[in-house]
Parts: structure tokens; C-alpha cells; sequence
């Protein structure tokens, strides 16, 4: 469904803050896949996540979706195949406009905008059912600005909109990260019955080891932009935080280097 | 020394009242100033408030609306006619500052003052002067300052009529997106929008609408001067952030928000009116704009500042 091939990207190329971010990254995910993403500080997992998304161009690689090449692709051409959520509850949606809009805004993902009317009364109702699965009570506040919701609320919201056309990738980047645990965990529980629902093939970057272990079908780790550890099936049901800390030292022969994951 | 009619100087009683007269005689012109000025202001709220876009080619937009009205008049063109030409000029103007900024990456507002300049040579070159007149007894002009009441109605149908024009365009597909654009561009991009096409259609009718009340402004004094767009912008901010402060708690709807724009628009130009009459010169103008404006934008962020305050003498 999506395949990274030998992916290279280097930021401030040739100067003293020169950061090799990804290298030679490959990365294949079968239709389905649900695969959480660890690694220590400046591992890469987030420029992963870009680099899929497309939100600048590669050195060198290419990126395929369902057999598509993407490479060549603005980010906002390949939305029409993405969902994504990211760490800051902030990014994901527009403060000013209101949850119907939001949504609707999000609805015609992968359409050509045209000049008919913003919103449809059918697509109303669609909206209240949806939301009312969340169980936020955001189902009764369809023309409620987004700025007035909580993070957790406006994570759940994004999660809704990445998802309301069904994404060929969906991609979490650190999607609870800045949000309280009682909220975090809530959001990741909705995650879960999204992607389950919809068989979606998902991309998860946490920081939580047990979250990694605890979700998707399969787990990676990665390191100095590539990935030291692929582990899937029932052997990642088996796994437990200390494996995963000795695997790491034991792929890229130094200590974990994140301590808000050895933390929590 | 400014000549300043100061209520405390001792003058008797029907002086006043004949000079209280003078400034209620002006008032009308005043608000007819404000609706024409009000559309340009609609403008400057799409570029300033929907695209978060400080868009500056406004002040050279509204020449060229003005000046391309009054020629293509002046060789005989049907009013209408002459003033969709001028809105289509302000548009062209628009799209020139949308492709600076998007296509070779000028940051905005240096984007909006290359524009600005450039059309004064441009609106020169139209004119062929720096200004030209056009008497309102020789052509058919859809409104003068010599008929105030008439030149009022005029202008608050076009007001309306821009009004409901965009409160749909702004309902639709594209205008939720442009909408998406201004409020948040990486979450725009993530749903498929190409944020550097919006920004250019917002800016291009943005400009349309400056075109066009430069248009209706210059048939209004009778002629059109390649400096009538000075501080242009000023005056289009001032309507919006006097709109916003005065009426955006009252008004929620996004009609109601524009003719906000447009009242803000009228205010304003009381206010000068107000000001002239207390005895400032014209030239002063300016100045006073600026403060207007400076003052109504410092207005939310001190309260910003001091609502910090009381929350952290509380915590």
C-alpha cells in the first residue's frame, strides 16, 4: 500500500548545522498494516512521516503509494491519498471556521473544489452520526467554532477528518503527545476503532513504548534515519518495553535517548 | 497655527449653532464617502482578516480602478461598462501581487508595495496625466457629490450587491477553502487545498472590489488623480478593525460582519468630517488616519496584555 525506497534527506546541506535525517530509509506496509513508529530523539520519525506526506522534496528516493509513484507530488496533491493527524492539536484545524465546516472542508479531500454550495444537508446528518461515535457531545455543536474545543476534542476532530474519506495511508505523528493521559488514552482508543472500522492501513509515531506495543499489528524502531528493528505478528504481541530497550542497544550499540519514553 | 474652533473660546450662542449646521450639512457626503469606501474596505477584510494576507497593492488598485473608469468614460464607453473594466483592472492588479508572492516567493507585503508602485506608472500611462476630470453635466456618470442623496442610494445597492455576491462565494466550495487558507494553511494543505491558488483568487477579488469602489469614487469627485489611492490601505484597515472592535461581538454572521466592514467605513469618515470641522487641515488627514489606526489596533492587544496580568496576579 505505501513503500519508501532507499529514501535520503539531508537538511542545511553543507553547513555547519548539516543533519543527515534520513538515510537510506525503506520501508514497506501491506494493505492493512497498522505499524507503530519508535525511536529515540532526532531518529527520524517524523521526517518519515514528511517525506511520505511530501512536505518538501526528497534527495534522493522515491515514495509509492498503492503502487503509485508519488515522489514528484506537492503535499497537497497527495492528500487525496493521506490522512493526517499531527502532535500539535492545533495544526490539524481551522480555529475560526466551525465543526461542520471543518469536517466539510475535509470531505472533499481529492476533489476538485468547485463552486457549489460549501456544505449539503445530507452530508449534515452524516457529520452528527459520526460525531456522536466519538462520544464528545460535538454532535450537538455542529456550527460551534473549532478554537472554542479542548485539544483532546479537536485531535478527535482531525482523526475525523483524516479519515472521512477513507485514506489509502493514515498518518499519526505523535497525535497524542500534547494531551493530558486520561485524554490521550481516549484518543488512542478512537484511533484504534477508526482504523480497525475502516481497515485502514495506518502509520503511528508515539513516544510511549507501551502504546507501541500495545497497538497495530507490527512495530519499528528507528535510528539515525533508518530502521534498526521491524518486528510484526505475534512476536510483537510477546514483546515488552525492557526487550525492545535491549533490541536498541543491541541494533545501534548506544542507550535509548528518550527519556519522556523510558518515562512514561 | 491651526485655526481650532474650541468650544471654551466665548462665542455667542447662534455662531454655534450655525457652525453645528455646517458640520450636519456634511455628514451626508460623509456617509456617501463611507459606502463608496465601505467596498474597498470589504476588499482590504478579505486580504487582511479571511487570507491573514497585509496586502498593500490596494493603494495603487484603486487608482487604477479610478483611472481606467474615467478614460475608458471619457472615449464614450456606457458607465456599466466602464466600471466592470475597472474592476477587472483591480483584479489584473491582484493577480500580479498573488504571483509575486506565490509563484517567486516575495514575501507578502513587499509583494503588495511592488505592486503599489508599479501602478503608479501604470495609472499614469492610462492617464496620461496625473489626473484626469470628468464633468458630471457632460457624461453620464452613476453618481456625483453634487447629488448626495442619489449618489448615497447608488452606492448602497452596489454595497449590497457586493455583499450578497460574496456572502455566497464565500459559502462555497472554493470560497470554505480560501476561508481554510487564511485560517490555517498547513491544515488546508493536509486536505488537499493548494494553498498558493487560494491566496491568488482571494487577493485577485479582493482587488476587484478595490477596482471597483476606486471606480465609483472617481465618477463621486468628478475626476480621477493617480494619488487618490494614497493611504488607501490605512483607511480600508481602519474600516475593518472599527468594524471588528464596534460590531464583531454583535454581528456573528458573516453578512452582517461585512456591513460591519461598510459601517466602520461610514464611522470613519464622520470622524473626519468631525475633525475638519473642529478646524484641522486636510493635509492633517493623514496623520490622523494613522493614529485612528494605530489606535484601534494597539486597543485588543493591551487588553490582551492586561487580562495576562490579572490571570497571573490570580495564579
Amino acid at each position: 500500500m505505501l513503500e519508501l525506497k532507499n529514501v535520503y534527506k539531508t537538511f542545511n546541506a553543507n553547513t555547519i548545522n548539516e543533519k543527515r535525517a534520513l538515510n537510506g530509509l525503506s520501508l514497506k506496509l501491506e494493505e492493512g498494516d497498522f505499524v507503530t513508529v519508535i525511536g529515540g530523539n532526532g531518529a527520524g520519525k517524523s521526517t518519515m512521516m514528511n517525506a511520505i506526506a511530501g512536505t518538501w522534496p526528497l534527495d534522493e528516493g522515491q515514495v509509492l503509494i498503492d503502487g503509485q509513484d508519488v515522489t514528484k507530488l506537492p503535499d497537497y496533491k497527495r492528500a487525496a491519498y493521506l490522512g493526517r493527524v499531527f502532535q500539535d492539536p492545533m495544526m490539524g484545524t481551522a480555529a475560526d471556521m466551525e465543526i461542520e465546516e471543518n469536517l466539510a472542508v475535509a470531505y472533499r479531500r481529492g476533489k476538485t473544489r468547485g463552486l457549489g454550495w460549501g456544505i449539503r444537508a445530507k452530508e449534515r446528518e452524516e457529520y452528527r452520526e459520526l460525531l456522536k461515535t466519538l462520544g464528545l457531545g460535538l454532535e450537538d455543536r455542529l456550527r460551534s467554532k473549532v478554537g472554542l474545543l479542548s485539544g483532546g476534542q479537536r485531535q478527535a476532530l482531525t482523526l475525523l477528518m483524516a479519515t472521512l474519506k477513507k485514506p489509502k495511508v493514515l498518518l499519526l505523528d505523535e497525535h497524542t503527545a500534547a494531551l493530558d493521559p486520561k485524554t490521550a488514552a481516549k484518543v488512542l482508543e478512537i484511533s484504534d476503532r477508526i482504523i480497525a472500522e475502516n481497515h485502514l492501513t495506518a502509520l503511528m509515531v508515539t513516544h510511549n513504548m507501551k502504546d507501541a506495543i500495545a497497538h497495530g499489528n507490527r512495530l519499528i524502531m528507528m535510528n539515525n534515519g533508518e530502521i534498526i528493528l521491524d518486528i510484526r505478528g505475534e512476536e510483537k504481541q510477546k514483546l515488552t518495553v525492557d526487550d525492545l530497550l535491549h533490541q536498541f542497544s543491541a541494533a545501534s550499540g548506544s542507550e535509548f535517548a528518550n527519556d519522556r519514553a523510558l518515562l512514561s | 497655527m491651526v485655526q481650532c474652533r474650541c468650544f471654551f473660546r466665548i462665542k455667542g450662542e447662534e455662531a454655534l449653532i450655525v457652525e453645528i449646521m455646517d458640520l450636519i450639512r456634511a455628514l451626508p457626503g460623509s456617509v456617501a464617502q463611507g459606502l463608496i469606501w465601505g467596498i474597498m474596505a470589504i476588499g482590504v477584510y478579505i486580504t487582511y482578516k479571511l487570507l491573514d494576507y497585509a496586502d498593500l497593492s490596494v493603494d495603487g488598485s484603486i487608482g487604477t480602478g479610478g483611472a481606467v473608469a474615467v478614460v475608458l468614460m471619457l472615449g464614450g464607453m456606457n458607465p456599466y461598462l466602464a466600471l466592470l473594466c475597472a474592476t477587472l483592472a483591480g483584479a489584473l492588479a491582484g493577480l500580479v501581487t498573488g504571483l509575486f508572492h506565490t509563484v517567486f516567493g516575495i514575501p507578502a507585503i513587499l509583494s503588495g508595495i511592488l505592486t503599489q508602485l508599479g501602478l503608479y506608472s501604470v495609472n499614469m500611462r492610462i492617464m496620461g496625466a496625473s489626473n484626469k476630470a470628468i464633468n458630471v453635466n457632460q457624461y453620464d456618470l452613476l453618481l456625483s457629490l453634487r447629488e448626495i442623496p442619489h449618489a448615497i442610494l447608488v452606492s448602497v445597492i452596489f454595497v449590497a450587491a457586493t455583499i450578497a455576491v460574496l456572502y455566497w462565494f464565500f459559502g462555497t466550495e472554493v470560497g470554505r477553502a480560501i476561508r481554510a487558507t487564511g485560517n490555517n494553511a498547513n491544515m488546508s494543505r493536509a486536505q488537499g487545498i493548494n494553498t498558493n491558488i487560494m491566496k491568488v483568487i482571494g487577493l485577485v477579488i479582493s482587488n476587484a472590489l478595490v477596482g471597483l469602489a476606486g471606480g465609483l469614487y472617481a465618477q463621486y469627485q468628478g475626476n480621477a488623480d493617480v494619488n487618490m489611492g494614497r493611504g488607501a490601505i490605512v483607511i480600508g484597515l481602519a474600516a475593518v478593525i472599527i468594524g471588528g472592535v464596534l460590531f464583531g461581538k454583535l454581528f456573528n454572521n458573516f453578512a452582517l460582519r461585512l456591513m460591519g466592514v461598510v459601517f466602520g467605513a461610514i464611522l470613519y469618515f464622520v470622524v473626519i468630517a468631525v475633525v475638519l470641522w473642529l478646524g484641522l487641515e486636510t493635509t492633517d488627514l493623514k496623520l490622523i488616519s494613522a493614529l485612528i489606526v494605530a489606535l484601534f489596533l494597539a486597543i485588543p492587544y493591551l487588553k490582551g496584555k492586561r487580562a495576562v496580568r490579572r490571570v497571573r496576579k490570580e495564579a
